[in-house]
Protein backbone atom coordinates (compact mmCIF):
# COMPACT_ATOMS: atom_id res chain seq x y z
CA UNK A 1 0.00 0.00 0.00
CA UNK A 2 1.29 3.72 -1.06
CA UNK A 3 2.79 4.68 2.57
CA UNK A 4 1.35 8.30 2.39
CA UNK A 5 -1.92 6.81 1.67
CA UNK A 6 -1.51 4.50 5.14
CA UNK A 7 -0.07 7.38 6.70
CA UNK A 8 -3.33 9.37 5.53
CA UNK A 9 -5.50 6.65 7.68
CA UNK A 10 -3.45 6.71 10.51
CA UNK A 11 -4.02 10.18 10.76
CA UNK A 12 -7.72 9.84 10.17
CA UNK A 13 -8.13 7.60 12.57
CA UNK A 14 -6.60 9.31 15.23
CA UNK A 15 -8.79 12.43 14.37
CA UNK A 16 -11.67 10.19 14.86
CA UNK A 17 -10.63 9.40 17.98
CA UNK A 18 -9.85 12.37 18.64
CA UNK A 19 -13.15 14.01 17.88
CA UNK A 20 -14.81 11.31 19.59
CA UNK A 21 -13.05 12.06 22.77
CA UNK A 22 -13.93 15.69 22.39
CA UNK A 23 -17.45 15.35 21.90
CA UNK A 24 -17.56 12.55 25.01
CA UNK A 25 -15.35 13.83 27.75
CA UNK A 26 -16.49 15.56 30.96
CA UNK A 27 -13.75 17.48 31.25
CA UNK A 28 -13.52 20.67 29.38
CA UNK A 29 -9.97 21.18 29.51
CA UNK A 30 -9.61 17.71 27.83
CA UNK A 31 -12.07 18.39 25.42
CA UNK A 32 -10.53 21.42 24.24
CA UNK A 33 -7.04 19.69 23.97
CA UNK A 34 -8.62 17.19 21.70
CA UNK A 35 -10.00 19.72 19.23
CA UNK A 36 -6.48 21.10 18.89
CA UNK A 37 -4.80 17.82 17.96
CA UNK A 38 -7.64 17.24 15.35
CA UNK A 39 -6.98 20.84 13.86
CA UNK A 40 -3.07 19.65 13.93
CA UNK A 41 -4.11 16.46 12.79
CA UNK A 42 -6.05 18.44 9.50
CA UNK A 43 -2.86 20.36 8.73
CA UNK A 44 -1.09 17.25 8.80
CA UNK A 45 -3.32 15.95 6.20
CA UNK A 46 -2.93 18.65 4.26
CA UNK A 47 0.56 18.94 4.26
CA UNK A 48 0.68 15.32 2.76
CA UNK A 49 -1.85 15.79 -0.06
CA UNK A 50 0.60 18.65 -0.83
CA UNK A 51 -1.23 22.03 0.28
CA UNK A 52 1.61 23.74 2.29
CA UNK A 53 -0.54 27.08 2.06
CA UNK A 54 -3.41 25.40 3.55
CA UNK A 55 -1.35 23.51 5.91
CA UNK A 56 0.55 26.59 7.42
CA UNK A 57 -3.04 28.31 7.78
CA UNK A 58 -5.01 25.51 9.65
CA UNK A 59 -1.61 25.36 12.22
CA UNK A 60 -1.06 29.00 12.79
CA UNK A 61 -5.33 29.38 13.58
CA UNK A 62 -5.50 26.72 15.36
CA UNK A 63 -2.51 27.75 18.02
CA UNK A 64 -4.08 30.94 18.42
CA UNK A 65 -7.59 29.27 18.64
CA UNK A 66 -6.28 26.94 21.35
CA UNK A 67 -4.52 29.50 23.21
CA UNK A 68 -7.71 31.56 23.69
CA UNK A 69 -9.71 28.44 24.17
CA UNK A 70 -7.49 26.81 27.06
CA UNK A 71 -6.84 30.42 28.88
CA UNK A 72 -11.08 30.69 28.70
CA UNK A 73 -11.36 27.28 30.41
CA UNK A 74 -8.71 27.64 32.71
CA UNK A 75 -10.07 31.24 33.70
CA UNK A 76 -13.73 29.91 33.61
CA UNK A 77 -13.78 28.59 37.47
CA UNK A 78 -17.47 26.71 36.93
CA UNK A 79 -17.99 22.87 36.77
CA UNK A 80 -19.67 22.02 33.96
CA UNK A 81 -22.89 20.50 34.92
CA UNK A 82 -22.92 17.12 32.65
CA UNK A 83 -26.66 16.67 31.73
CA UNK A 84 -27.77 13.48 30.97
CA UNK A 85 -28.84 13.13 27.76
CA UNK A 86 -30.82 10.57 26.03
CA UNK A 87 -29.13 7.36 24.27
CA UNK A 88 -29.07 7.65 20.52
CA UNK A 89 -31.56 5.28 18.90
CA UNK A 90 -29.72 1.87 18.37
CA UNK A 91 -30.97 2.12 14.74
CA UNK A 92 -29.42 5.43 13.68
CA UNK A 93 -26.46 4.78 15.04
CA UNK A 94 -26.07 1.54 12.84
CA UNK A 95 -27.20 3.54 10.11
CA UNK A 96 -24.46 5.62 10.85
CA UNK A 97 -22.25 3.54 11.42
CA UNK A 98 -23.01 1.82 8.58
CA UNK A 99 -23.01 4.79 6.12
CA UNK A 100 -19.64 5.23 7.23
CA UNK A 101 -18.37 1.60 6.80
CA UNK A 102 -19.64 2.07 3.02
CA UNK A 103 -17.66 5.49 2.43
CA UNK A 104 -14.66 3.73 4.12
CA UNK A 105 -14.73 0.74 1.96
CA UNK A 106 -15.41 3.17 -1.17
CA UNK A 107 -12.42 5.46 -0.48
CA UNK A 108 -10.68 2.15 -0.28
CA UNK A 109 -11.38 0.57 -3.54
CA UNK A 110 -9.79 1.27 -6.36
CA UNK A 111 -11.63 2.73 -9.09
CA UNK A 112 -10.13 1.18 -12.36
CA UNK A 113 -13.72 0.30 -14.02
CA UNK A 114 -15.26 3.88 -13.46
CA UNK A 115 -17.75 2.16 -12.26
CA UNK A 116 -19.66 3.11 -8.87
CA UNK A 117 -16.72 3.03 -7.13
CA UNK A 118 -15.04 6.13 -5.48
CA UNK A 119 -12.25 7.96 -6.77
CA UNK A 120 -9.45 6.78 -4.18
CA UNK A 121 -8.62 8.71 -1.58
CA UNK A 122 -5.71 11.17 -2.05
CA UNK A 123 -5.71 11.03 -5.56
CA UNK A 124 -7.54 14.24 -6.48
CA UNK A 125 -8.55 15.00 -10.41
CA UNK A 126 -5.60 17.10 -10.40
CA UNK A 127 -3.51 14.01 -11.63
CA UNK A 128 -6.25 13.11 -14.43
CA UNK A 129 -4.28 14.55 -18.18
CA UNK A 130 -6.76 15.63 -20.26
CA UNK A 131 -5.80 17.37 -24.50
CA UNK A 132 -4.64 20.98 -23.78
CA UNK A 133 -7.11 22.27 -26.26
CA UNK A 134 -10.08 20.77 -24.40
CA UNK A 135 -8.91 22.92 -21.73
CA UNK A 136 -8.31 26.45 -22.56
CA UNK A 137 -11.06 29.17 -22.25
CA UNK A 138 -13.95 29.00 -24.77
CA UNK A 139 -12.99 31.08 -28.05
CA UNK A 140 -9.46 30.63 -27.64
CA UNK A 141 -6.97 28.58 -28.63
CA UNK A 142 -4.56 26.78 -26.19
CA UNK A 143 -1.49 29.09 -25.70
CA UNK A 144 1.78 28.04 -27.74
CA UNK A 145 4.39 26.11 -26.46
CA UNK A 146 1.80 24.40 -23.86
CA UNK A 147 2.20 20.97 -23.43
CA UNK A 148 -0.42 18.41 -25.47
CA UNK A 149 -1.98 17.28 -22.30
CA UNK A 150 -2.22 19.49 -19.51
CA UNK A 151 -4.36 18.75 -15.62
CA UNK A 152 -8.11 18.15 -15.70
CA UNK A 153 -8.82 19.92 -12.65
CA UNK A 154 -10.79 22.83 -11.51
CA UNK A 155 -7.73 25.23 -12.43
CA UNK A 156 -6.59 23.38 -15.20
CA UNK A 157 -7.18 25.86 -17.65
CA UNK A 158 -4.91 28.37 -15.47
CA UNK A 159 -2.46 26.01 -15.65
CA UNK A 160 -2.10 25.68 -18.88
CA UNK A 161 -1.90 29.07 -19.40
CA UNK A 162 0.64 29.79 -17.06
CA UNK A 163 2.79 28.47 -19.49
CA UNK A 164 2.31 31.28 -22.54
CA UNK A 165 3.89 34.42 -22.05
CA UNK A 166 1.54 36.78 -20.75
CA UNK A 167 -1.07 34.96 -18.16
CA UNK A 168 -0.93 32.32 -15.50
CA UNK A 169 2.26 32.86 -13.35
CA UNK A 170 4.23 34.93 -15.45
CA UNK A 171 1.36 37.30 -16.14
CA UNK A 172 0.79 37.51 -12.18
CA UNK A 173 4.79 37.06 -11.43
CA UNK A 174 4.01 35.27 -8.54
CA UNK A 175 6.07 32.03 -7.92
CA UNK A 176 2.79 30.66 -5.55
CA UNK A 177 0.65 30.06 -7.76
CA UNK A 178 -1.86 30.07 -4.63
CA UNK A 179 -1.45 33.63 -4.12
CA UNK A 180 -1.26 34.43 -7.54
CA UNK A 181 -5.37 33.14 -7.66
CA UNK A 182 -6.22 34.70 -4.51
CA UNK A 183 -4.91 37.80 -4.78
CA UNK A 184 -4.94 38.70 -9.30
CA UNK A 185 -7.43 36.60 -10.39
CA UNK A 186 -9.77 35.86 -7.62
CA UNK A 187 -9.00 39.16 -5.44
CA UNK A 188 -12.76 40.26 -5.46
CA UNK A 189 -12.84 36.85 -3.87
CA UNK A 190 -10.62 37.64 -1.24
CA UNK A 191 -11.86 41.07 -0.75
CA UNK A 192 -14.77 39.33 0.30
CA UNK A 193 -13.13 37.00 2.86
CA UNK A 194 -11.11 39.74 4.28
CA UNK A 195 -14.66 41.57 4.42
CA UNK A 196 -15.74 38.67 6.36
CA UNK A 197 -12.84 38.26 8.76
CA UNK A 198 -13.51 42.21 9.58
CA UNK A 199 -17.37 41.82 10.34
CA UNK A 200 -16.71 39.03 12.97
CA UNK A 201 -14.17 40.99 14.64
CA UNK A 202 -16.47 43.80 14.38
CA UNK A 203 -19.23 41.48 16.11
CA UNK A 204 -16.64 40.05 18.96
CA UNK A 205 -16.24 43.84 20.02
CA UNK A 206 -20.40 44.57 20.05
CA UNK A 207 -20.69 41.21 22.24
CA UNK A 208 -17.97 42.00 24.33
CA UNK A 209 -18.15 45.82 24.78
CA UNK A 210 -18.05 47.72 27.75
CA UNK A 211 -19.05 51.23 26.98
CA UNK A 212 -22.65 51.21 26.71
CA UNK A 213 -23.11 48.06 29.22
CA UNK A 214 -23.99 48.97 33.37
CA UNK A 215 -24.31 45.86 35.23
CA UNK A 216 -28.16 45.91 35.07
CA UNK A 217 -28.33 47.10 31.54
CA UNK A 218 -29.31 43.59 29.91
CA UNK A 219 -32.14 43.56 32.28
CA UNK A 220 -33.75 46.61 31.22
CA UNK A 221 -32.97 46.08 27.56
CA UNK A 222 -35.32 43.25 28.13
CA UNK A 223 -38.18 44.64 28.72
CA UNK B 1 -3.93 38.34 34.55
CA UNK B 2 -1.01 39.59 36.34
CA UNK B 3 1.34 37.80 34.26
CA UNK B 4 3.35 35.18 34.42
CA UNK B 5 6.95 33.76 36.28
CA UNK B 6 10.05 35.63 35.34
CA UNK B 7 10.98 32.32 33.90
CA UNK B 8 7.73 32.81 31.44
CA UNK B 9 8.71 36.66 30.89
CA UNK B 10 12.38 36.15 30.28
CA UNK B 11 11.83 33.87 27.17
CA UNK B 12 8.99 35.79 26.09
CA UNK B 13 11.50 38.40 25.79
CA UNK B 14 13.82 35.92 23.67
CA UNK B 15 11.40 34.38 21.44
CA UNK B 16 8.58 36.82 20.78
CA UNK B 17 11.22 38.98 18.64
CA UNK B 18 11.32 35.86 16.69
CA UNK B 19 7.92 34.78 16.37
CA UNK B 20 6.76 38.25 14.81
CA UNK B 21 10.03 38.25 12.67
CA UNK B 22 8.42 35.05 11.03
CA UNK B 23 4.92 36.52 10.92
CA UNK B 24 6.33 39.44 8.58
CA UNK B 25 8.42 37.32 6.71
CA UNK B 26 5.81 35.19 5.85
CA UNK B 27 3.68 38.35 4.69
CA UNK B 28 6.25 39.42 2.90
CA UNK B 29 7.49 36.88 0.91
CA UNK B 30 4.04 35.23 0.50
CA UNK B 31 3.55 35.88 -3.41
CA UNK B 32 6.80 33.26 -3.77
CA UNK B 33 6.56 30.66 -0.49
CA UNK B 34 3.59 29.16 0.88
CA UNK B 35 1.74 31.53 3.61
CA UNK B 36 0.37 34.83 2.88
CA UNK B 37 -1.27 37.69 4.12
CA UNK B 38 -3.72 35.72 6.17
CA UNK B 39 -1.56 33.29 7.53
CA UNK B 40 1.38 35.62 8.56
CA UNK B 41 -1.26 38.21 10.19
CA UNK B 42 -2.77 35.08 12.74
CA UNK B 43 1.51 34.45 13.08
CA UNK B 44 2.12 38.35 14.57
CA UNK B 45 -1.31 37.92 16.32
CA UNK B 46 -0.38 35.21 18.00
CA UNK B 47 2.75 36.56 19.08
CA UNK B 48 1.44 39.62 20.68
CA UNK B 49 -0.56 37.44 22.18
CA UNK B 50 2.49 35.60 23.62
CA UNK B 51 3.23 39.05 24.98
CA UNK B 52 -0.10 39.69 26.49
CA UNK B 53 0.08 36.69 28.44
CA UNK B 54 2.91 36.73 29.86
CA UNK B 55 3.19 40.53 30.64
CA UNK B 56 -0.09 40.66 32.12
CA UNK B 57 -3.09 42.93 31.58
CA UNK B 58 -1.65 45.90 32.83
CA UNK B 59 1.07 45.67 30.00
CA UNK B 60 -1.70 45.59 27.59
CA UNK B 61 -3.01 48.06 28.86
CA UNK B 62 0.04 50.46 27.91
CA UNK B 63 1.45 49.24 25.22
CA UNK B 64 -0.71 46.59 23.26
CA UNK B 65 -4.01 48.64 23.78
CA UNK B 66 -7.66 47.56 22.15
CA UNK B 67 -7.84 50.64 20.48
CA UNK B 68 -4.58 50.49 18.79
CA UNK B 69 -5.91 47.18 17.33
CA UNK B 70 -8.97 48.65 16.29
CA UNK B 71 -7.05 51.35 14.42
CA UNK B 72 -4.72 49.24 12.57
CA UNK B 73 -7.70 46.77 11.86
CA UNK B 74 -9.37 49.29 10.23
CA UNK B 75 -6.21 50.58 8.66
CA UNK B 76 -5.33 47.50 6.62
CA UNK B 77 -8.91 47.29 5.45
CA UNK B 78 -9.11 50.67 3.69
CA UNK B 79 -5.78 49.94 2.44
CA UNK B 80 -6.54 47.04 0.86
CA UNK B 81 -9.68 48.22 -0.49
CA UNK B 82 -7.49 51.51 -1.82
CA UNK B 83 -5.29 48.91 -3.48
CA UNK B 84 -8.10 47.52 -5.06
CA UNK B 85 -9.65 51.27 -6.06
CA UNK B 86 -6.96 52.04 -7.69
CA UNK B 87 -7.19 49.05 -9.91
CA UNK B 88 -9.85 51.68 -11.89
CA UNK B 89 -6.90 53.50 -12.96
CA UNK B 90 -6.01 50.00 -15.49
CA UNK B 91 -9.89 49.84 -16.42
CA UNK B 92 -10.76 47.82 -13.60
CA UNK B 93 -11.61 46.71 -9.96
CA UNK B 94 -8.06 45.14 -8.63
CA UNK B 95 -6.38 45.72 -11.94
CA UNK B 96 -2.75 44.03 -11.51
CA UNK B 97 -1.13 47.88 -12.62
CA UNK B 98 1.83 47.67 -10.65
CA UNK B 99 4.90 46.31 -13.07
CA UNK B 100 5.05 42.50 -12.64
CA UNK B 101 9.15 41.64 -12.49
CA UNK B 102 10.51 38.44 -12.50
CA UNK B 103 9.18 35.67 -11.54
CA UNK B 104 11.35 34.71 -7.99
CA UNK B 105 12.22 37.68 -7.23
CA UNK B 106 11.23 39.62 -3.90
CA UNK B 107 10.24 42.60 -5.87
CA UNK B 108 7.56 40.78 -8.28
CA UNK B 109 4.02 40.30 -8.54
CA UNK B 110 2.51 43.88 -8.77
CA UNK B 111 -0.18 44.24 -6.07
CA UNK B 112 0.01 40.73 -4.88
CA UNK B 113 2.71 41.66 -2.11
CA UNK B 114 0.92 45.55 -1.46
CA UNK B 115 -2.21 43.06 -1.00
CA UNK B 116 -0.47 40.32 1.14
CA UNK B 117 0.58 43.50 3.27
CA UNK B 118 -2.74 45.11 3.86
CA UNK B 119 -4.35 41.68 4.75
CA UNK B 120 -1.64 40.84 7.04
CA UNK B 121 -2.28 44.21 8.97
CA UNK B 122 -6.04 43.59 8.87
CA UNK B 123 -5.89 40.02 9.79
CA UNK B 124 -3.36 40.56 12.48
CA UNK B 125 -4.55 43.42 14.40
CA UNK B 126 -8.11 42.05 14.42
CA UNK B 127 -7.41 38.43 15.95
CA UNK B 128 -5.42 40.49 18.55
CA UNK B 129 -8.02 42.55 19.05
CA UNK B 130 -10.56 39.94 19.67
CA UNK B 131 -7.90 38.09 21.85
CA UNK B 132 -7.72 41.19 24.12
CA UNK B 133 -11.47 41.15 24.07
CA UNK B 134 -11.58 38.21 25.23
CA UNK B 135 -8.75 38.28 27.78
CA UNK B 136 -9.18 41.89 29.75
CA UNK B 137 -12.36 42.93 28.75
CA UNK B 138 -14.30 40.56 31.53
CA UNK B 139 -11.80 41.93 34.12
CA UNK B 140 -12.28 45.64 33.32
CA UNK B 141 -16.45 44.31 33.98
CA UNK B 142 -15.69 43.72 37.50
CA UNK B 143 -18.51 42.66 39.52
CA UNK B 144 -20.48 40.71 37.13
CA UNK B 145 -17.47 39.39 35.45
CA UNK B 146 -19.03 36.01 34.11
CA UNK B 147 -21.98 38.33 32.91
CA UNK B 148 -19.52 40.21 30.27
CA UNK B 149 -18.77 36.83 28.45
CA UNK B 150 -21.71 35.40 28.58
CA UNK B 151 -24.00 38.43 29.09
Amino acid sequence: MDPVLLLLLVLLGFMLAGSLIAVETRDLLSSVICVGAVGFGTSLVFLLLGAPDLALTQVVVEILVLVVLVRVVITRRDETHATSRATLPVGLVLLALGVMAAIVFGTLATGEDEGLTMRPFGDPLLNEQAEASVMAPAGEKAPEGAPARMPKSAGGAFLAHGLSESQGSRGTGAANYVMGILLDYRAYDTLGEATVVFVAVLGVYAVLRKVGRSRHAGNESDR
Amino acid sequence: MQGMSPIVKNMTRLVAGFIVLFGVYIVLYGHMTPGGGFAGGVILAGGLALVVLAFGEEFARKALTHEAAKTADSIGAMLFLLIALLGYAGGVFFTNLLPVGEVGKLFSAGIIAPCNIAIGIKVGAGLFGVFVALAVFRRAGAGSSTGMIEG
